[in-house]
């Protein structure tokens, strides 16, 4: 079926999606190579994160299949990384920084187990990466916006994968997390891992990104930045506002 | 402000809380002594039997307060109503039957909700409210009409509506030493999966953790503490022993652990002391007793818990204003500088 030579990291074929009988993704087709940063872009409502969602198995979908370096997600699921939006979980809960950097573990633990002295140390390493080793201790509650994205990211981190999913990780960030978060992803890509970033902010895209996935319930276009990435597309995505979305968020 | 909240030692605060609990106790028991109650057989059991359920539903209701499921937690105990009152008229007074049914009354409530949310539009908090009443008042239509009976057997039925303590017997606390320790064994050998789960349950799927699963056993072992306390606390106060102990001790900590054995604690301490206070008076039923005493460490707890209390928050914030200066008298704006610096948010 998938026989093209460069090798893929993800594959997504003939993909619906859809809420109490409403098309919220509509017969995807995308197939993203290994090794590079790619945005899924759209303007709200255009399904980017159910997209996310559904490639992973979180909502159910009503046709199509994603695979993952060619193996389905069951195959793969330990080389896939997933940072969820940020405000989806209760920040008041009782637990450090740390603690949330070793749930990216648990999944590699197995039943029963506890994290020891194995798992705090890889947490540690992850958190050193992202700027955070002095809060390691903290309380969750005590982070600001952009230092629970951080956060999240290191749960992601320290899962060791080979793809990675991000939904809006740079959702209400100042501008210092947001570049400290894009040179963490761009050393990823340099290691030869592919990550996948649900993105807003137009702007930025030709400067993070190298291949864009335009979506509105239907794919619009995508490919590398220089060949999707364009006007026209861009139109055919927005609708006619998209001088006036460049310039503000929606 | 965030460094401020972090200037106390919580588990300090939390071992604090604890003794403090076992103190108050030590207090009832010896106010109770004092004023006449005899610490006989019946009353001793009864008080370790209330302490034991506390414990139980303690622990469990960290997880049902943090899952935002307290709400949940009342619709299943009031409908397990009809539970019991169908078990009575099938078996007749054994306690096990009548406990049965109500674990199937209430988690066919539980399914109800579920399929509710999932097939159509409604709410969940309508979704939960409209189970509670549909079971519940087909609980007391029921009820009423196996009072009008002529059957001796019936009578101390009503007694699951408000709970009575006195007719625990032995066999009872048994049960609940039996069934509260493997509640807490099934919680302790999956405590990182229910841990992931109550966080971010989305990232527990993605990580091929089989959250309907893990989900259905939490919600089952929260019905089997709602379905253990129902004779003690009766079904219309048992969320109280479910949540309160649990929002209580949130206060006092920032590690779950911590939280879920002072809840323990705290659950433990509102029991026995609702089963002490009711043996000054027989007809004083106990689950009031034991949500009052539940209440009390709420309340201490929500006012003076370092770090999360009323107390102490005002005091921060006044410590702090003092060492930013009165915003209120010079034009310059401190708070504004700070917060700059604390990035967003």
């Amino acid at each position: 079926m998938n026989t093209k030579t460069a090798p893929t990291a993800l594959e997504i074929n003939d993909l619906t999606v859809s809420y109490h009988s409403k098309p919220a993704l509509w017969d995807i087709d995308l197939s993203i190579p290994e090794g590079v940063m790619a945005a899924i872009i759209g303007p709200n409502g255009a399904g980017k994160s159910t997209l996310i969602k559904a490639v992973l198995n979180l909502i159910p979908r009503a046709a199509g299949e994603a695979r993952f370096f060619g193996l389905s997600y069951q195959q793969a699921r330990n080389r896939i990384g997933y940072v969820p939006q940020r405000g989806s979980v209760d920040w008041d809960f009782p637990t450090s920084v740390l603690d949330v950097v070793m749930m990216g573990l648990y999944g590699k633990l197995g039943w029963i187990k506890r994290p020891g002295k194995a798992e705090r140390e890889k947490a540690l390493g992850a958190l050193s990466q992202v700027g955070l080793v002095d809060f390691a201790e903290h309380q969750i509650g005590q982070l600001s916006g952009g230092q629970q994205q951080r956060t999240f990211l290191a749960r992601a981190l320290v899962q060791e994968a080979d793809l990675y999913f991000m939904d809006e990780p740079f959702a209400a960030v100042d501008a210092v997390t947001e570049r400290a978060i894009v040179d963490i992803l761009q050393a990823l890509r340099t290691n030869g891992k592919t990550v996948v970033v649900v993105h807003h902010d137009l702007q930025t895209v030709t400067d993070y990104f190298d291949y864009v996935a335009l979506l509105n319930v239907e794919m619009i276009a995508s490919g590398t930045t220089e060949a999707a990435f364009t006007e026209d597309n861009l139109k055919r995505a927005y609708g006619g506002r998209v001088a006036f979305l460049t310039h503000q968020e929606v | 402000m965030a460094i401020l909240r972090g200037r106390f030692n919580s588990e300090r605060a939390a071992w604090g809380a604890g003794l403090g609990a076992v103190l108050a106790f030590i207090l009832i028991l010896t106010v109770a002594g004092a004023s006449g109650v005899t610490f006989d057989h019946t009353l001793r059991t009864v008080t370790m039997g209330g302490a034991l359920l506390g414990l139980v539903t303690g622990v469990l209701g960290s997880f049902a307060v943090l899952r935002r499921q307290s709400l949940l937690g009342d619709a299943l105990s009031h409908a397990a109503l009809p539970g019991v009152v169908i078990a009575f008229i099938v078996q007749g007074r054994a306690l096990s039957a009548l406990l049965i049914g109500a674990a199937i009354a209430s988690l066919t409530a539980m399914a109800f909700i579920s399929a509710l949310t999932r097939t159509t539009k409604i709410k969940q908090d309508a979704a939960q409210g409209i189970t509670l009443a549909a079971w519940f008042a087909f609980g007391l239509i029921l009820l009423s009409y196996v009072q009008g009976r002529p059957d001796a057997g019936q009578a101390g039925l009503d007694k699951f509506i408000f709970g009575q303590a006195a007719a625990l017997v032995q066999s009872d606390v048994l049960l609940i030493v039996g069934v509260g320790a493997l509640v807490c064994l099934i919680v302790a050998l999956f405590w990182k999966e229910f841990k992931l789960l109550t966080f971010d349950p989305e990232f527990a799927a993605a990580n091929g953790f089989p959250v309907r699963f893990l989900d259905s056993l939490l919600s089952s072992l929260i019905v089997a503490a709602i379905v253990l306390g129902l004779q003690l606390a009766g079904v219309i106060l048992m969320v109280g022993l479910l949540i309160a102990p649990a929002v209580a001790a949130r206060q006092w900590t920032q590690s779950l652990g911590v939280m879920v054995l002072l809840s323990g604690a705290f659950g433990a301490f509102a029991g026995s002391t609702g089963a002490v206070l009711s043996g000054v008076d027989v007809n004083m039923p106990t689950g009031p007793l034991m949500i009052v005493a539940a209440c009390a460490v709420v309340l201490v707890s929500v006012l003076f818990a370092p770090g999360r209390g009323i107390v102490w928050t005002v005091m921060s914030r006044r410590r702090e204003r003092q060492a930013v200066g009165r915003p209120s008298l010079g034009g310059v704006q401190p708070v504004m500088v700070k917060r700059s610096a604390d990035d967003g948010q």
